[in-house]
């Protein structure tokens, strides 16, 4: 099946140490809350883009419980990385930590994530804090080999009020 | 462009006063005076944002007479849209994997 796309996805640099994503879906929020912390969901949307599979995913959803994700491709080798949950509060929040095996930014990244519930639907915002402000601008910077289409009309995206 | 110039775009976007000053210059050249009137704040403090920008290269001032009107640089901006937009893309395209499996989510839920 297609994809479809549901909400119009809002990124935004709220602080100088975060990265912000916001989005709706359709879906009530307990799904979605299942889908960022079941291992057999993860594995089957936290992909991509192109020939990534995801050959490792294990979660122990508990407070000070760890996960481990692991990320393959063909060419461009292994890409791991191991967290730890901070927050558990089902189905409205979700507080992680995460640290790359090989830190292409250096430090670790705690990720909150929000799910309200408005009218049936799921309005999701992801706040990625980082260590410093050089780990976050690495962070921003890096899915790079998604081309590049320049849009001066995108200037909305940054100018979003925080 | 160089990182330096990119990280000074971002940090001097971190802001929404700055922010807002940006949107007010994308519809045309200001002057302080002008950028300062909306906010609940003094002129030189606004002035004090406007050199943050004029810093980072995001904002020029010109002279014309007595006046000194800012002018928004589009390029070192446009560099920081494209970043955001291509890391944009990026979740959108794990998202719209999620939104297909939650689509199965639903119609399992409603089978069983």
């Amino acid at each position: 099946m297609k994809p479809k796309t549901v909400g119009k996805l809002i990124v935004t640099t709220p602080t100088a140490l975060t990265i912000r994503i916001e989005r709706e879906f359709d879906a009530p929020r307990e799904l979605l809350f299942d889908a960022h912390t079941r291992a057999d969901l993860v594995k089957r949307w936290l992909l991509g883009p192109g020939d990534w599979s995801m050959p490792e995913c294990e979660i122990d959803l508990r407070v000070g419980g760890e996960y481990r994700y692991l990320w393959r491709h063909p060419a461009k080798g292994d890409m791991g990385l191991n967290g730890k949950f901070v927050d558990i509060d089902p189905p409205a929040k979700l507080v992680t930590t995460e640290r790359f095996d090989d830190e292409w930014y250096p430090g670790e990244c705690t990720n909150t994530i929000e799910f309200k519930s408005v009218a049936g639907k799921t309005r999701m915002v992801l706040t990625m804090k980082y260590q410093s402000e050089e780990a976050r601008n690495v962070a921003l910077k890096s899915p790079m080999d998604e081309g590049i289409e320049a849009g001066y009309e995108r200037l909305d995206v940054l100018l979003m009020p925080a | 462009m160089e990182p330096q110039q990119l990280d000074r775009t971002f940090a001097a976007l971190a802001d929404p006063t700055r922010r807002a000053i940006l949107a007010r210059l994308s519809e045309g050249d200001a002057l302080l005076k002008d950028l300062a009137e909306p906010f609940d704040m003094s002129v030189p403090a606004v002035g004090k944002h406007l050199k943050v920008l004029v810093d980072a290269g995001l904002v020029s001032r010109r002279r014309e007479a007595q006046r000194r009107p800012c002018h928004l640089e589009a390029e070192p901006l446009k560099t920081a849209v494209d970043w955001l937009e291509n890391y944009r893309r990026f979740w959108e395209t794990r998202y719209g994997q999620l939104d297909a499996l939650l689509d199965e989510m639903k119609l399992e839920k409603k089978f069983e």
